[in-house]
């Protein structure tokens, strides 16, 4: 007996990502909901246990830590997919193409003449105040003026179905090797649905990351050493890190492993003797990345690298420095950075963001804070933040106090109405909230990924992905379809004071 | 392969074969003890010697009774060469470099800690020690056994087998040391009373007293059960032995000039030995137990400045807290 009714699911509230109006899926989605119709209570249930037996052979973790111990967690993952339209895919991957080129300029320009200062497209104070501006970065030239050249850049969906960027992370952005493990558990457990050959694949991400990774290599040849630098096993994201550089065949390496001569090269210590690097992949952060440079405490980094770095004599992805464009108040410049930089229209708008840095956007925050989220500039993780309508008086009395003290460190958004999508609870396809992050590799040439990690909140009702906090994943499929896509929304522009969504 | 990702393998084999050899040595005294009666100098004190952990025993204990005795070996995290703390170490040593080995390897190890740090937590009662023992020798067996069977030759596992052949030697020595120091007669042809039961021991803690009985074909007499021991090619936990699979197993590594000739000066060593000259004096076995014995930290030292610090750096002082703490290493503190 068929399990599944379409009519009796709730999407009328949120915009739904498969389901149009009750009983009416998209047409990208048509396919997956007719064959999710058709399934029994038992095949649905076999489905699901399929998809959990795989993830624990596969051994696809994540690492919590809790009651004072490092543990590794099967990662959470929902069997349903989610569906975007390929038409409407390649306008999102032109936006964020466009969006990490202006970002890449941007950076180059901060550590070279300042033009975007100078011509007041952004104000000194913003750059002056930025935590994440390092100093120790002016004048360097990486290869192909490329400094972000892995970001994963996180979009939403509001209740008119138009997809903002909600923020762009350029320092160490984390998740690909889950989207790519989705992928490989949800064609063991619905195989049926990728016969038709309609859903776009997604496994070139490696063989582009690699690619990307050998042509910024400071020797010719072609075979250039490149690992991958870890700060090891007790990082959320070592999982990760040792899947990529299994997957690419390079060596995954800790501080300790590497060291810099005093001819400013860096080097492993294998035991074979000393084996030249050339390419770094780094997942440490920037603080700690030489003790020499930056936090001289740190143990996970190595010293010299940036010696080495500056002389050209290794490639570090992403660069140094890159982070000065993650910054809250900066993202909310971002559509002015495109016109500034590449003369073109932004593809993908922003978030309505209001920065307490100006005295109209600051006013109008102060007498709104029980609506809008405020962010802090420099926090990530959701950390300090205020989230207008759940928040108490006091809290909103004391973010006031903080905004008028350091007005700059602050800036405000309007809480977006995220889309829902169908997700298995209680044995029955429920909606619940969810974002995308797509991976963007900018080389020689910008590629991005098919799709990108959906994270989705697998408690009822709430907002939060994180996997830390009750979050999920699922996996993301774009799919062609034949007919003229009836969901497609125009395009809103990207002004910073667009009308709020809700 | 990175330099830590081979001293991590060569530790994690040596601290597996560490847990094995004192669970093998527990088992056997305990034992020995049931068949020997009361007013025998011996107890449990010789066991706390062959693992050099005499100061750090009576820092804490008064007296050798067999229950400090066993739970300093057995459970006492305090005591890093306890089978709980060798095990601690071998998993966090394997935990590091898990991607290397099949998946089932580090599925063993870390069920093993597991399982004996459970066991820890409720003590180790007489009546559960033999069975608790048994399992820490078997699952260390089948951590042998799945190396063996899975794992690729190559330095992966050379390292492995690095690591293990060489704390076995060491083991074996400690054993030699302390129980023929009580157990050699000042006269050759006398006999002390119980003699042979403790020698039979002995060959017993390194399962060797079949082996001894189909190759040696003697009653079992402290004279040859040392030439055994020390001399025999085929057992696998002789010394010869041992020494002879580590020079076989550097064949397959860069660099290994030098490693392969300190093997070769110890092993020179063990096979010239004397064994009638050793078997008339305690102190002169005494001596040259000693002398295998800083041959075996010079083939660590070798070994280590070959392949774990860059040998064109000048060697650094490892941090790794746990992980260089040898046997010999306390000692000096004794």
């Amino acid at each position: 007996m068929s399990q599944v009714n379409w009519n009796q699911y709730a999407c009328r509230d949120y915009f739904d990502e498969l389901i149009a109006a009750p009983g009416q899926p998209r047409a990208s989605a048509d396919e997956l909901c007719s064959m999710l119709a058709r399934f029994s209570a038992e095949e649905l249930a076999e489905r699901k246990t399929a998809a959990d037996i795989a993830i624990r052979t596969m051994g696809i973790t994540f690492t919590v830590y809790s009651e004072g111990a490092m543990i590794d967690r099967a990662w959470p993952f929902d069997i349903v997919p989610r569906i975007i339209s390929a038409r409407e895919w390649r306008k999102t991957e032109a936006g964020l193409k466009q969006r990490v080129k202006a970002l890449n300029l941007f950076i180059d320009d901060l550590y070279h003449d300042q033009k975007v200062v100078k011509d007041k497209v952004l104000p000194a104070e913003v750059l002056a105040q930025s935590v994440n501006f390092r100093p120790q970065c002016v004048g360097i030239d990486p290869p192909h003026g490329v400094w972000a050249h892995i970001c994963g850049s996180d979009l939403v969906r509001g209740a008119d179905g138009t997809l903002y960027v909600l923020e762009d992370n350029l320092r160490i952005p984390s998740g690909v090797s889950y989207m790519l493990e989705n992928r490989n558990v949800t064609k063991r457990v619905l195989p049926e649905l990728f016969a038709s050959g309609k859903i776009l694949p997604v496994d070139d991400y490696v063989a582009q990351l690699y690619d990307m990774l050998a042509a910024m290599s400071p020797r010719s040849g072609d075979d250039p050493q490149i690992v991958v630098l870890t700060p090891g096993i007790y990082n959320s994201a070592y999982f990760e890190h040792a899947y990529l550089a299994q997957q690419m065949g390079v060596e995954l390496v800790q501080g300790s492993d590497l060291l810099v001569d005093e001819h400013d090269v860096v080097y492993m210590r294998t035991v074979e003797g000393r084996r030249r690097v050339d390419v770094i992949y780094r997942r440490v952060d920037d603080e700690f990345l030489d003790p020499e440079v930056f936090n001289p405490h740190s143990v996970l980094g190595v010293a010299g690298l940036m010696r080495a770095w500056r002389a050209g004599n290794v490639a570090l992805a992403n660069a140094p420095g890159a982070g000065v464009a993650d910054d809250k108040v900066v993202y909310a410049f971002v559509p002015e950075l495109i016109r500034y930089y590449l003369d073109e229209e932004p593809l993908l708008p922003n978030v309505p963001s209001y920065l307490c840095m100006f005295e109209d956007d600051r006013q109008y925050v102060l007498e709104h804070l029980d609506e809008l989220v405020v962010k802090p500039a420099n926090e990530s993780g959701g950390y300090g933040m205020l989230i207008g309508p759940r928040s108490t008086k006091e809290t909103r009395e004391e973010f006031a106090r903080l905004i008028e003290a350091n007005p700059r460190n602050y800036m405000a958004q309007p809480t977006i109405a995220l889309s829902t999508t169908p997700t298995l609870a209680g044995g029955l396809p429920q909606p619940r909230h969810v974002d995308l992050r797509p991976f963007i590799l900018s080389g020689p040439d910008i590629h991005v990924t098919t799709g990108g990690l959906t994270r989705v909140a697998l408690v009822e009702g709430s907002l939060v992905v994180n996997s830390s906090q009750g979050g999920g994943s699922k996996d993301t499929w774009i799919v062609e379809t034949d007919e003229q896509d009836v969901d497609s929304v125009e395009q809103s522009g990207g002004g910073r004071h667009a009308v709020t969504s809700r | 392969m990175l330099s830590r990702v081979a001293e991590n393998l060569y530790w994690m084999a040596r601290y597996v074969e560490r847990a094995e050899d004192t669970a093998r040595l527990l088992s056997v005294n305990s034992h020995l003890m049931l068949d020997l009666p009361r007013n025998l100098p011996l107890g449990w004190a010789p066991l706390i010697e062959m693992t050099g952990t005499l100061a750090a025993f009576r820092e804490r204990f008064d007296t050798f009774d067999e229950q400090s005795v066993v739970h300093f070996l057995c459970a006492d995290t305090q005591n890093s060469s306890s089978i709980l703390s060798a095990l601690a170490s071998a998993r966090e040593n394997l935990r590091t470099t898990r991607d290397v080995v099949p998946r089932e390897i580090w599925e063993e190890v870390n069920h093993l800690y597991l399982g004996v740090a459970d066991h820890a937590e409720h003590g180790v009662s007489p009546r559960r020690r033999d069975a608790f023992l048994k399992n820490v020798i078997r699952s260390c067996q089948t951590l042998t056994g799945l190396i063996e069977g899975t794992l690729s030759h190559g330095p992966t596992r050379t390292f492995i087998e690095l690591g293990r052949q060489l704390e076995r030697a060491d083991m074996t020595t400690r054993i030699l040391d302390v129980r023929s120091a009580s157990l050699l007669p000042k006269n050759p042809e006398e006999l002390l009373p119980f003699e042979n039961l403790q020698w039979m021991s002995v060959l017993k803690s390194l399962t060797a007293y079949q082996m001894y009985r189909q190759q040696v074909r003697l009653r079992v007499r402290g004279p040859d059960v040392l030439r055994f021991l020390l001399q025999d090619p085929h057992l696998p936990r002789a010394i010869a032995c041992s020494l002879e699979t580590l020079a076989h197993e550097l064949q397959w590594l860069p660099r290994q000039d030098r490693v392969v000739a300190t093997v070769a000066l110890v092993r020179a060593d063990v096979i010239d030995a004397d064994i009638q000259a050793l078997a008339h004096s305690p102190s002169k076995l005494h001596a040259f137990i000693d002398e295998l014995q800083v041959g075996f930290a010079r083939i660590h030292d070798t070994l280590s400045a070959t392949y774990f610090v860059n040998s064109e750096e000048v060697p650094r002082v490892t941090q790794r807290q746990g992980q260089t703490q040898s046997f010999g290493a306390e000692e000096e503190g004794d």
